[in-house]
């Protein structure tokens, strides 16, 4: 835990990796390989049973639109709550501080699959007992499986998110504030105008690594029954008894996620001028 | 609410389930550890291959981390453990040694390691890119075979700018081990869901789950805190 940011530049492929330049593919060892490449997805289409996949393509599209909510809404909500977490840590008063840094360190030192099953089969079964929550509003979503879900993925995404923020909070040149408080600036105008600005110009670069980790926290959420695109494989996998097709489908997939994923992030980072 | 926490069903002998999780926790220790130091391995070897390999070995060990690096870890576990046990049993069966059975803790190290061996060529990659140059082509200069520069300097040189990445490495073994637990390995999250299910007392024992994994964590952390500043002593510190 010595280090947050080395685990999302980990995740994040370098500018310079040789195979995401384009002009690169046209050496000769690489036409082998993407000859080769072509020959085993040629050989996976014809010799392998996709006889599966039209009729479970609604279904998939629905499960991808399902990831993709999960990932896009857990992020967002999760780094609204990241920035009073990064902040509380660096200049909260000590309960405050200390409450921060404990959930966070709690949230980070244990699996994600333990606190969605937590929030899913301890809190569910809980709320279950109580008349006064079966008859409100709120069951209808509680005792559906996506909600414990959507707060399983977002609590971890602000507890990441969180200990990044602390960084590029305490990562902002003193010297910025103390000009800022040199120009009288009031505390707030000092945090609105110089200091958020500047942490959040920080945290930027670690958001793409962030997020690509959190899209593949996502398929957690099938062990909880939600519908998204793992749930359906391994409903495909369950129904046609197939093994390798499905899964080698949702390796694509993802693949496919990812790198549209980075390719749009840059595309936005590149956009904030540095 | 007296039955949500009934601290008597955590007890260590039989009608609790204490000794159950501790036997789970073992286990999670286990595939944890193994997973680290096979990856540790791939890592060494995926580092050097993609800093002195040719250029097919350079391509393919990329692909290998960029696949390893986009795709969820519990997805890449099910293809690992599916593909793994069946190349091996068909392999086995051509072979003529009959179909074998792979215990399930090498299958789960197999397929942590190969997971985590991904992260680790890329951290190791980083950390040999950090040693002076200097110091590798003094090494060569005395006339040391490559594999004698790897053992008694490459190596050595980089344990300290490796260590931050490696210990974040350690930290996520640990928790990917509760993955193994949808296939259906029997470590520390399966037993507690398998013990919550039979007492109808999930939040005790998910919390009591937690407790396990938060002193790993924390024990580790400090355990590799004293040993960055054992491996980083007489470098001059970057902060």
């Amino acid at each position: 835990m010595s280090e947050p940011h080395s685990l999302a530049s980990l995740v994040r492929p370098s500018r310079t990796s040789p195979i995401t330049k384009l002009s690169g593919l046209l050496e000769p060892h690489r036409l082998i390989l993407l000859a080769l490449f072509i020959a085993g997805l040629v050989a996976a289409i014809l010799l392998m049973d996709w006889s599966w996949l039209p009729r479970y393509l609604p279904k998939l599209w629905e499960g991808l639109q399902m990831t993709l909510i999960m990932l896009f809404s857990s992020v967002v909500v999760g780094f609204l709550f990241a920035l009073p977490l990064g902040l509380a840590q660096v200049s909260g008063v000590w309960p405050l501080r200390w409450l921060a840094t404990g959930f966070c360190t709690v949230i980070r030192g244990t699996p994600l699959l333990l606190q969605l099953w937590l929030f899913y089969f301890g809190l569910g079964a809980l709320f279950g007992q109580f008349p006064e929550i079966r008859d409100s509003w709120a069951w209808d979503y509680l005792r559906q499986a996506w909600p414990y879900g959507f707060i399983a993925l977002t609590v971890s995404f602000a507890a990441y998110q969180g200990e990044i923020m602390r960084g590029a909070f305490a990562g902002v040149p003193h010297g910025e504030l103390e000009a800022a408080e040199a120009f009288g600036m009031s505390r707030i105008k000092v945090f609105t105008r110089v200091w958020f600005p500047r942490a959040l110009h920080r945290a930027l670069p670690t958001l793409t690594g962030e997020i690509i980790l959190q899209l593949k926290s996502t398929p957690l959420v099938a062990t909880i029954t939600v519908m998204d695109l793992y749930a359906v494989i391994t409903q495909v996998r369950q129904t046609t008894y197939l093994t390798y097709e499905p899964l080698l489908f949702l390796v694509a997939v993802y693949l496919c996620l990812s790198g549209i994923l980075i390719v749009g992030l840059r595309w936005l980072e590149n956009r904030v001028p540095h | 609410m007296t039955t949500v926490f009934d601290l008597s069903l955590l007890a260590f002998e039989p009608p609790g389930w204490g000794k159950v999780l501790l036997v789970g926790f073992l286990r999670s220790i286990e595939l944890a550890a193994g997973g680290y130091l096979l990856g540790i391995l791939i890592g060494i070897f995926g580092a050097t291959g993609k800093l002195y390999g040719n250029k097919v070995v350079r391509d393919l060990l990329e692909i290998y981390t960029m696949v390893i690096r986009a795709v969820p870890e519990l997805v890449l576990m099910l293809l690992f453990y599916y593909v793994g046990t069946d190349l091996l049993s068909r392999a086995s069966t051509a072979m003529g040694f009959g179909s074998v059975n792979i215990d399930g803790l090498t299958a789960g190290i197999l397929v942590i390691g190969l997971v985590q061996g991904g992260y680790a060529t890329e951290v190791i990659r980083g950390a040999i890119l950090a040693i002076p140059r200097g110091q590798i082509e003094a090494a060569h200069a005395f006339g040391m075979p490559p594999s004698k520069v790897l053992r008694r300097v490459t190596l050595p040189a980089m344990t300290p700018h490796a260590l931050p990445g490696m210990a974040n490495l350690w930290m996520i073994a640990t928790k990917d081990t509760a993955l193994l637990a949808v296939i259906g390995f029997s470590e520390l999250t399966l037993v507690t869901r398998q013990a919550a299910g039979a007492t109808q007392s999930y939040i005790m024992f998910f919390l009591a789950a937690g407790v396990l994994y938060l002193a790993l964590t924390l024990v580790s952390n400090l355990a590799l805190r004293r040993f960055e500043r054992y491996a980083r002593r007489g470098l001059v510190s970057a902060r």
